[in-house]
């Protein structure tokens, strides 16, 4: 192998990692009640339509940068099809129709001349059902940064590894990246797609149900890195379990029939919402 | 109607007992009909089972004496096959090769063309369209393989002499492109059902982190189906290797190894179209039956190995599909 001159390389492109890795992605990110930063997301008027069906309608809400924003609401509510609209997800529907006004970062997503990958590598997803690539490991962090041109080994490794460490998946798989990632437990498997969803550098991360198909204490861990993670990361979370929406948030929204009854900070929402419906859902008596 | 005739009472049905144990004393019609339901039932797969056993075996029997006496490797590696000569000569050599040389031919114009089609299918066409586009390319498969041949020696030989100026219209080329048509519903079925059982949460995942669909297609879920997609490989080999009328009207039937190789603008001659043409002719007793008998074996050999890899890598694609 070339000896010291790689080696410098790479050690400054490792530097280089590191601060942009660990950069706050906004200024005012460490205000920590974000009243005062401008909205991440802003959502005015949204509408959603399966064809005739309504997905969602007439969605008006901000959502704040580095906290993290659950979503909660009987099944068939539009809670998932919100957060699918935040990176264009539905498009893959057929016979979807938005109305209204859907805003990443001050840009309307739904814009025609939106670059749907750019906006999905500033809005990365993790989804209800663990579903890692049949691949390594390390192919399927690199999956993203790959698709984003990035060749290099050391680059490359260096962004699985802290992707990795980020989604607290390390530890478990350092000394096997080369294993297949269907060999991992439910539970891993999940931090793994957090962690693939963490090496393309988005601001925002939406999550569907991302404990519904885990275990408690795979669920444990994946609240606890949640938690970890709001520091940095804009977090939009769908859950159908109350008491993590309580735990894990710092503002929830309630959807109900597709459209959004209430959305305040947490704790107001579970000891004293304003709307009888959300009162009723929260202290199970929905009817 | 009244409706009150209507009402029904629910619960168990306590006024009457009825035994568990089927015995001919008790129900005598469905002792019967149960036992030989199962006896009918059974015979029905033991045949098919024991045809498949029985064929082997007939074959394998009636070539035995031939390879005894003029030697297996003798059969295997001779190029010569002269069946009617004063001293004749069974060299299977070319008619294996030219088997092969087809069947591959086939496979490279039918493998890539199969697999964009089964990509298209299952992931770019609208449902609707894919509804109907599925069943038309599967009738390509019922069309009877004797219209094929029509037209490779009607239409596609005349064509082939007069464009490209070759020697004769029915060569390895016509035959390839013949065969690789009639691959094409079995390489496109197979690997669409592939690819699209891979269902949608692979595509998603890749698709939330900025692939474009071709990115998707190519480092996700052809991957991902690649079993799949191998299985339908070997299926399409299968098809063309066992076809018989198509090559016979089609190959030009000279038993010759194309020299050199890659030229497939030279006649061949398959296994399968030398047993077709010469079982006719080749009278009981002699020892030309029984080497056509022997070429049997060596082809029932080699399908019998494509079935056993296409079944290894259709379970492995199922097993694949139920994981993601």
């Amino acid at each position: 192998m070339p000896a010291t001159a790689a080696d410098n390389q790479a050690t400054k492109s490792d530097v280089r990692m590191m601060v942009t890795l660990n950069r706050q992605p906004t200024p005012n990110s460490k205000t920590p009640a974000a009243e005062c930063a401008c909205p991440v997301i802003r959502s005015s008027g949204f509408s959603l339509y399966y064809g005739a069906k309504i997905g969602v309608k007439d969605i008006t809400m901000e959502i704040y940068p580095c906290s993290v924003m659950a979503i909660i609401g009987p099944s068939g509510c539009g809670k998932s099809t919100f957060l699918r609209s935040i990176n264009r997800m539905n498009d893959l529907i057929p016979h979807v129709r938005t109305e209204g006004l859907l805003e990443v970062d001050g840009q309307n997503v739904y814009d025609k001349r939106t670059n749907l990958i750019n906006l999905r590598q500033q809005v990365g997803m993790v989804f209800q059902k663990p579903n890692p690539f049949p691949k390594s490991i390390f192919d399927n962090i690199a999956y993203g940064p790959r698709l984003q041109g990035i060749r290099r080994k050391e680059e490359l490794q260096h962004i699985v590894e802290q992707s990795l460490k980020a989604a607290a998946i390390w530890d478990e798989v350092k000394d096997d990246l080369r294993k297949s990632a269907l060999a991992l437990s439910g539970g891993q498997q999940q931090r793994l797609c957090i962690a693939r969803a963490l090496a393309t550098r988005p601001r925002v991360l939406l999550m569907d149900e991302p404990c519904s198909a885990l275990d408690p204490i795979a669920t444990g861990r994946i609240e606890d890195l949640i938690g970890q993670l709001q520091s940095t990361y804009t977090i939009v979370i769908v859950t159908h379990n109350m008491q993590q929406a309580a735990r894990v948030s710092e503002r929830a929204a309630f959807f109900c029939l597709g459209e959004l009854i209430e959305y305040d900070r947490t704790e107001k929402i579970f000891s004293n919402p304003t709307k009888k419906q959300t009162e009723d859902y929260v202290t199970g008596r929905f009817g | 109607m009244e409706s009150r005739s209507l009402t029904l009472t629910l619960g168990p049905s306590a006024d009457r007992r009825r035994p568990l144990a089927l015995t001919p004393g008790e129900d005598l019609v469905g002792f019967i009909s149960s036992h030989v339901g199962r006896a009918v039932l059974f015979l029905i797969t033991a045949t098919s089972v024991l045809a498949v056993l029985l064929i082997l075996l007939f074959v394998i029997l009636r070539s035995v004496p031939f390879l005894r006496d003029f030697g297996v490797g003798e059969f295997l590696t001779s190029r010569l096959w002269r069946p009617t000569a004063d001293e004749p000569v069974f060299g299977a050599l070319t008619l294996i090769v030219g088997s092969l040389y087809v069947s591959i031919a086939a496979l490279l114009f039918a493998v890539p063309v199969g697999i964009l089609a089964a990509v298209f299918l299952s992931d770019i066409l609208s449902w609707k369209i894919r509804n109907v586009a599925k069943p038309v390319v599967e009738i390509l498969a019922a069309i009877p393989s004797v219209a094929y041949g029509f037209f490779a020696v009607l239409v596609l030989a005349p064509w082939m002499q007069r464009r490209f100026g070759f020697s004769t219209g029915t060569n390895a080329l016509n035959a390839s492109i013949i065969l690789a048509v009639m691959a094409l519903p079995t390489i496109i079925s197979v690997a669409e059902d592939a690819i699209s059982a891979l269902g949608r949460e692979l595509r998603e995942a890749s698709y939330s982190l900025g692939a474009t669909r071709l990115e998707t297609m190519v480092k996700v879920v052809i991957p991902a189906a690649h079993s799949g997609i191998i299985a339908a490989v070997v299926l399409g080999m299968m098809r063309a290797i066992g076809e018989t009328m198509v090559v016979w009207m089609a190959s030009g039937n000279a038993t010759q190894i194309p020299h050199p190789w890659w030229d497939l603008s030279q006649s061949i001659r398959t296994m399968t179209a030398t047993i077709a043409g010469e079982m006719g002719e080749a009278p009981e007793g002699m020892p030309h039956r029984s080497a056509l008998f022997a070429v049997g074996v060596v082809l029932l050999l080699m399908t019998f190995m494509l079935n056993i890899v296409s079944e290894y890598f259709l379970s492995r694609a199922k097993k694949a599909a139920g994981k993601s």
